[in-house]
């Protein structure tokens, strides 16, 4: 088999070696109980060819050259060609996490690298090395807030990624963590803020809100802040749409930022693998979770850097760490550097204002259904027809319409949530505006 | 930075030194510091629709400044950092990567041209499930792959990584007990354990009890009699466990635990040790999770991204995460109304990409190939006990699997620790094995090489670890200092955790 090194004569001379005269008599220790006495029914190996036959045969019934109008939490931006160019090298590929840093250097700068850019995108002192995406990193945020205040109930906005809300809830369930919700104004899709003033308490540890929110609109941060802080509990504000950072500003009043950078070159693949982000003030730093890269020098006095500050962490504090996680996403966030670099200071403005431009063009066509500020994606009320109705018809033209919003909110049934990005076209807009008129 | 070269002259036993040479190494600037106003590494297209003037749509007083001191680079110099910074990086693409606990072995090249399949990587998770059939094709048959690989009735796929895989195991086990009245309030787990489960089994809401292992390194059964009350849910184990060495009294462990009405979880980071030879499903482990980054050759890419399936018994199935595969007919679905489900772990249904990547290698493998890949695993690294047993301490004498730990502890009489081996194995061109884990092994060298190593690699290896060995003795003070053929010298980790310096500044 082409991935074992070994001839039959190399493989004879080791079994030799170890006294052995076949490889079945390396497993001769395990009890009988214990064996598989048969093959896994499992078909026999395949060649390259066959493989790459078999996933294109299996991408053959996908969306495959339909137009898509979905963000919802994954956005369709382009990836620089840059970005596979550098993962694709076997050094950052096929490498471990950098333990032993003298020769990981180049892993560790880029995370380094990495975590700068996260604090200057969004106003923190401190990024970690990345969480698994962003759902997780929102019940890692809330622990945290938790961790830190003492104060052991949360409070989300209804209008947090639904299912960012549901992973919530699942960590949340066994730890003695209540968890409620606030709700959202319903002209305006922004935060109630009255409400969220009537459900804080002194026990709430963490108030949670995401923006530009699901419904895609901005909210008032510095409004939040102040409830939540004049109550004695952390603000985690959370974002799906990286791209957004780019032009709208940067939530300095939070205290931890919870975010997915799937918008920066990583391919929707389905759901994952994306990256998350925690961020944080200076002074949260030892209850943060996940991988932290720090500055030092070698024995000859030269920059370097290494994993630092893990006695927060699993290997070290076993049931006492902040978190459980161990692998994060680094490959996935060298995609995210190298995406923020290629765009860098001025692209990443552009990019963000050509997706305000796309979605505020599509939004002269069909009316959005609140009146907050949205960025790259808003909600629109159908008349007459329901959401599956009209996706049906778009899908008739290869178009895959708005999400439906009615699965996450029974009271927005009538409505689809539409994402326009810099890869939507003026000419698809209009015919997606003419099924829908 | 200065003196970057490489600094032969303090190589005392350069002579021995055959699989690397220096090369030329060239210095980089971070980012912040290669950048200028005005540089660009890109070109958007025109715009097709009206501008709109940010102020006027997002409100003045939610439009960001500059991002003050973000990188401003040229294409080529964007280009020549990252090209620059991948050559300080040791990887398997080089040579034997021999992390005990991690299973580093060569990741095929084929995954990464099919995870890019257009259709599959584009696919986003809200599309109509009738444009995704493919994506659901992948699942069904890796979730089928793997349950016959563990010998359980059902998978899923939605956990991130493994330690992911273990919380959604361990809130399996917990939402079973609770619905049968009792969540009960304690895991037992090994002190050979991986940090990893007592850090889950306390964000599932359990207390953490240590088990003391057995003199062979085992699960001491009659500790385990005598702890094993109706306080306890489950045991967590990892089998073979973290000496490589196989729970002879694994049946007789799980009847102890089954008896109590206790379930025993299994760690699968070592299944590499056991596919197509052993099923823990067979032999009595009521659920388990799978690192797809280490038995089934997903890259590790620097620290992830991961995939940590988890396979369960058919008792546990009604409550693993939402939703659930299902084919009716031709056609997949997901079921989203499950009762007793945990809820969910993770938005979407798991990394896919990195599913699509391990089932190409479980297809290019096919089921008796994977089974002589275990077989070369266990070969190599029982070869490797046999060469260095004269000049390491083997704490622990039982049958090896698929790793090995030995101890430091005849260099450490001589001043020389695990962690002084490991940075002077770098100088002879390799990366480190696990250093100082398990922690019931003092000093500990654990050594996985994996199956994707050959004679000459493994030989190599050898060669350098009793090089060292002979330098423990003739010149302890050398080791101490390595490494001195990298391009960083040992790293000062005490003052970066002291003063930490976490992000750049101008």
């Amino acid at each position: 088999m082409r991935y074992l090194p070994k001839s039959e004569s190399e493989r004879s001379a080791m079994l030799e070696a170890c006294g052995v005269s076949s490889p079945e008599e390396l497993f001769a220790h395990l009890p009988e109980a214990a064996r598989l006495n048969r093959p896994l029914n499992l078909a026999p190996g395949i060649s390259e060819y066959e493989i790459v036959e078999y996933f294109r045969d299996r991408a053959a019934s996908t969306a495959l050259g339909y137009t898509s109008f979905l963000g919802a939490g994954v956005y369709n931006h382009f990836r620089p060609v840059l970005v596979d160019t550098v993962v694709s090298r076997g050094e950052f590929l096929t490498s471990y996490t950098p333990y032993q840093a003298e020769i990981a250097q180049g892993t560790l700068t880029q995370i380094f690298e990495f975590q700068t850019m996260i604090c200057q995108l969004t106003g923190m002192d401190v990024a970690n090395a990345s969480m698994y995406d962003g759902s997780t990193a929102v019940p890692e945020a809330a622990m945290m807030a938790v961790r830190a205040t003492g104060k052991g109930r949360v409070l989300i906005s209804k209008s947090v990624h639904p299912e960012y809300r549901e992973v919530l809830a699942t960590y949340a369930k066994y730890q003695g963590m209540p968890v409620a919700e606030f709700g959202y104004v319903a002209e305006s899709g922004e935060l109630d803020l009255e409400d969220l003033e009537r459900q804080m308490d002194g026990l709430t540890g963490a108030v949670i809100i995401q923006t530009p929110n699901f419904f895609g609109i901005v909210e008032q941060v510095k409004a939040a802040a102040e409830i939540a802080h004049r109550h004695g509990a952390l603000l985690v504000v959370v974002f799906t749409e990286a791209v957004s950072l780019g032009l709208v500003a940067p939530p300095v009043e939070a205290d931890i930022v919870a975010g997915e950078l799937q918008s920066f070159a990583i391919s929707p693949s389905y759901g994952g693998p994306y990256a998350g982000i925690i961020a944080v003030k200076e002074k949260y730093i030892r209850q943060m979770p996940g991988r932290l890269v720090g500055q030092t020098t070698d024995s000859r006095g030269n920059r370097a850097f290494c994993l630092t500050l893990s006695t927060r962490e699993q290997h070290i504090r076993r049931e006492k760490a902040t978190s459980n996680i161990c692998t994060n996403q680094a490959l996935v966030a060298l995609m995210a550097t190298v995406f923020m670099t290629v765009y860098g200071k001025q692209g990443l403005r552009e990019l963000a204002e050509q997706n305000l431009a796309k979605a505020h063009y599509l939004a002269g066509k069909v009316k959005p259904r609140f009146s907050g500020k949205f960025f790259n994606e808003f909600v629109v009320k159908l008349e007459g027809k329901t959401p599956e109705e009209i996706n049906k018809a778009l899908l008739k033209k290869k178009i895959i319409g708005g999400l439906p919003l009615g699965r996450f909110y029974p009271e927005l049934a009538d409505s689809v949530l539409l994402c326009a990005t810099e890869m939507t076209r003026r000419t698809e807009m209009d015919a997606l505006a003419e099924v829908m008129a | 930075m200065s003196d970057q070269g490489m600094n032969e002259s303090r190589m005392v036993h350069g002579d021995k030194i055959t699989k690397v040479t220096t090369h030329l190494s060239q210095n980089e600037a971070l980012l912040f510091e290669r950048s200028s106003p005005g540089k660009k590494a890109y070109q958007l297209p025109e715009l097709d629709v009206p501008a709109v003037d940010a102020a006027e749509a997002l409100g003045a007083e939610n439009v960001r400044a500059e991002i003050t001191d973000f990188p401003e680079v040229s294409e080529v110099e964007a280009i020549r950092h990252f090209t620059r910074l991948s050559t300080w990086n040791y990887a398997i693409d080089y040579g034997m990567y021999p992390l005990g606990s991690c299973t580093m072995k060569y990741n095929p090249r084929i995954n990464e041209v099919v995870a890019r399949t257009e259709g599959l990587a584009w696919a986003h998770p809200y599309q109509p499930e009738s444009l995704s059939q493919g994506c659901l094709e992948v699942m069904e048959h890796l979730e089928n792959a793997l349950a016959e690989i563990c010998g359980m009735d059902a998978v899923t796929l939605q956990p991130a990584a493994g330690a992911h895989g273990e919380l959604t195991g361990i809130l399996l086990i917990r939402a079973l007990l609770e619905k049968r009245g009792n969540p009960r309030k304690k895991i037992l787990i090994p002190d050979s354990a991986h940090g990893t489960n007592p850090a889950t089994a306390a964000i599932a809401g359990y207390a953490v009890e240590n088990i003391k292992s057995s003199e062979t390194g085992g699960v001491d059964l009659a500790a385990l009699e005598q702890l094993v009350t109706s306080d306890v849910a489950a045991l967590m184990v990892t089998n073979p466990n973290t000496l490589g060495v196989f729970e002879n009294n694994i049946v007789r462990v799980a009847e102890i635990l089954h008896k109590k009405g206790a379930m025993l979880y299994m760690d699968g980071a070592n299944m590499n040790a056991l596919v197509g030879i052993a099923r823990p499903g067979d032999f009595g482990v009521d659920v388990m999770h799978l690192n797809l980054h280490k038995t089934f050759s997903t890259p590790h890419g620097g620290g992830g991204p991961g995939a940590g399936p988890v396979a369960v018994k058919k008792v546990l199935e009604p409550f693993l995460p939402t939703p659930r595969l299902r084919r009716s007919g031709k056609k997949l679905t997901f079921d989203y109304k499950r009762k007793h489900s945990i809820g969910r772990v993770k938005s979407y249904y798991g990394n896919f990409g990195v599913l699509v990547r391990a089932l190409a290698y479980i297809l290019a493998h096919g089921g008796p190939g994977l089974k002589n890949a275990t077989m070369d695993a266990v070969l190599n690294a029982v070869y490797i006990r046999k060469a260095l047993e004269p000049y390491f301490d083997l704490p622990y004498k039982s049958p090896n699997m698929h790793e090995v730990v030995f101890s430091d502890d005849r260099q450490s009489k001589l001043g020389v620790r695990t962690g002084d081996i490991a940075k002077r194995l770098i100088d002879y061109g390799f990366h480190p094995y696990t250093v100082s884990f398990p922690m019931i092994v003092h000093g500990a060298l654990m050594i996985e090489p994996t199956e994707t190593e050959g004679r000459l690699e493994i030989d190599s290896f050898i060669n350098a670890m009793i090089a060292i060995a002979g330098e423990c003795e003739t010149d302890p003070q050398m080791v101490k200092n390595a490494p001195y053929n990298t391009r960083t010298s040992r790293v000062d980790e005490v003052t970066a955790a002291r003063k930490p310096v976490l992000r750049w500044k101008p």
